[in-house]
């Protein structure tokens, strides 16, 4: 082991160009995974943000804020369902806004969310005609005091604050009372108008095992809801499951490109030093030494190209404009790459094993070469 | 127990009637055949032997790198014969010295580092190690070298590193292929010369195979060995 560690302080240079490749590939593998989870955090961050564990949706709306409705009776039974804690009504409405100054073309994509129970990191439901703006429509030229006009029938809000890490469907949220939204809603599709009372969906706080609240709510209801964990509700918005799925093979792509880069270059390494294996062999070596040496000299480059890759993307991440690029670089996020590269480096250097078991320690006797 | 079974368990190597044939796809190449040879605890003995002679395969059934086909082979009274892979690496490790023709040195590890090699690979006994690899290279005249590496010590510097290296584990037996080969003659016979008064003065056994009957001088026996049988 300290052989291995030896010569990778001593001969850097050959490690170079591995190490360089590895960089590459660990940055890249950083950044697919910094804009899968950036594209999904714009995207369902404010259903994550929900207070409760549960949401019921009508059964009907195949999990669609948009086409559920849960009257104040289905309210009522879900409210008394055992384990419930708290219910909340919730609502969206998806709408351009003018902002003053603004041309009457020029809107700004918000998502008007009505809520009875504060999500984390929203203060409490505000007065009807205000909202708490989440900081990337800030970027959109929002301020704070702003009375942002919501729709074709130019439906006044007033912004009263900011809160962060709260999008959905791609849009920054607004968060107002149920009231604002409700009306907002009415102004500007009368066709969805919503009543007093009614909800799209119920955010549900339990005490007990989440998934058996949500079979009970359901039976309670005579299974004209449907319920689901909040994380379960989240991925079923639109277009989650699909860019979860490209990003994820564009990443097991690269993790595989990473496993060849090093089953390469270690193989070579290896064709490189036979004579020297053999001659270590000859004296006493065992294989599984060697092979060890080779697993600790791959993590070891991996490691550090991983390290320099993550400086590099927190640079890079530091350096993208607020709101253009979805890009959230998180610590699971950069362990989980490091995890999956060097698992790659083992695998990679696997391919090696057969190699040194066959080198011959008889060879280093008798060789001019 | 008899005197004559007394000298074959002391002597550092006692080879008897061991063949080892090769397969060669449908062919089987005799390498060496019925060859039985003794080395006693402190004898220096020269191989010699032309190219495909059966020299290597002798040395490295001696040195445990290969099995006999048949015979038994005993270093320092120790049967070797039956022994597995598992065991031969570590009976290379602990009871033979090599030194071989070419790749003998660690590139990228000084000369001290170099006969620490062996400690690296098995319990290590760092303290114990690095004082008898002190006191080695001192007497090898490689102190002031210590910290150099091979490609920074000329030819017989680095012949003395692997001798060095060779005697760390205190071997039974040493086993030199061709020490001298890649030197000039003038170092060649320098490099045997602190051979033998190494051996010598340790009471360690040797087998020096070479094809230069000069250097064959040093030794004590010169054993001939042509298409794999021994001639005395």
């Amino acid at each position: 082991m300290r052989l291995a560690l030896l010569e990778l302080r001593r001969r850097p240079g050959r490690f170079s160009i591995a190490s360089v490749i590895l960089t590459l590939v660990a940055l890249l593998l950083l950044f697919l995974g910094g804009l899968l989870d950036g594209l999904i955090d714009r995207s369902i961050s404010a259903v994550t943000a929900q207070p409760g564990q549960l949401i019921t949706y009508s059964s009907t709306s195949e999990y669609s804020f948009v086409r559920s409705r849960i009257t104040p009776d289905q309210r009522s039974i879900v409210a008394a369902t055992s384990g419930v804690t708290s219910v909340g009504g919730i609502g969206v409405a998806q709408l351009g806004a003018r902002l003053p100054g603004n041309g009457p073309r020029d809107l700004v994509d918000v998502a008007l969310f009505g809520y009875e129970l504060a999500p984390r990191g929203v203060p409490a439901t505000p007065a009807d005609g205000e909202g708490y703006a989440d900081v990337t429509l800030r970027d959109q030229g929002i301020t704070d005091g702003m009375t942002i006009l919501l729709g074709p029938a130019r439906s006044p809000v007033k912004v009263i604050g900011f809160v962060s890490g709260t999008s959905y469907n791609g849009q920054g949220v607004l968060w107002a009372s149920p009231a604002t939204w409700r009306a907002v809603q009415g102004a500007n599709r009368p066709d969805q108008a919503i009543a007093d009372g009614v909800f799209q969906s119920l955010v549900v706080v339990t005490s007990g095992q989440p998934s058996k609240v949500a079979e009970a709510i359901d039976a309670a209801t005579g299974e004209a809801t449907a319920t689901l964990t909040t994380q379960a509700a989240a991925d079923k918005q639109p277009g989650i499951e699909q860019q979860r799925s490209v990003f994820n093979q564009i990443i097991g792509v690269t993790v595989a490109i990473a496993i060849v880069v090093i089953a390469l270059f270690f193989a070579l390494l290896t064709i490189e030093r036979a004579g020297l294996y053999g001659m270590l062999k000859a004296i006493g070596a065992r294989t599984r030494s060697l092979f060890a040496g080779l697993v600790i000299q791959a993590v070891v480059v991996t490691l550090v190209g991983s390290l320099v890759a993550t400086i590099l993307a927190l640079a890079l991440a530091a350096a993208i404009p607020a709101g253009s690029i979805p890009f959230t670089l998180s610590t699971a996020r950069i362990v989980t790459s490091i995890g999956f590269l060097l698992l790659a480096s083992v695998i990679g250097c696997a391919f090696s094993l057969r190699r040194i078991v066959r080198i011959d320690p008889a060879a280093s006797i008798g060789s001019s070469s | 127990m008899t005197t004559a079974t007394v000298a074959q368990t002391t002597a550092a190597l006692q080879m008897t009637d061991v063949r080892k044939v090769y397969r060669m796809g449908d062919t089987d190449v005799v390498a060496l055949d019925s060859a039985s040879l003794t080395v006693e605890r402190d004898e220096i003995v020269a191989l010699v032997g032309p190219s495909g002679s059966g020299k290597t395969t002798l040395c490295s059934i001696a040195g445990g790198i290969l099995s006999a086909t048949r015979g038994s082979v005993a270093v320092g009274g120790a049967d070797i014969t039956s022994y597995d892979a598992r065991r031969l690496t570590e009976f290379r490790r602990e009871s033979v010295g090599f030194v071989f023709q070419t790749v003998n040195l660690v590139p990228f590890l000084t000369a001290r580092e170099n006969l620490l090699v062996i400690d690296e690979m098995s319990t290590r006994r760092r303290g114990e190690a690095r004082k008898r690899a002190d006191q080695l290279l001192g007497e090898l005249g490689l102190s002031d070298r210590s910290g150099n590496l091979p490609g920074q010590l000329s030819g017989g510097q680095r012949q003395r590193v692997a001798i060095g290296r060779a005697l760390m584990n205190n071997p039974t037996l040493v086993l030199f292929d061709e020490p001298t080969s890649a030197l000039d003659s003038k170092l060649g016979e320098q490099v045997m010369e602190l051979i033998r008064s190494e051996m010598k003065a340790r009471g360690t056994a040797a087998i020096i195979v070479t094809h230069d009957q000069r250097m064959a001088a040093y030794a004590d026996r010169m054993v001939h060995i042509i298409d794999g049988l021994l001639e005395a």
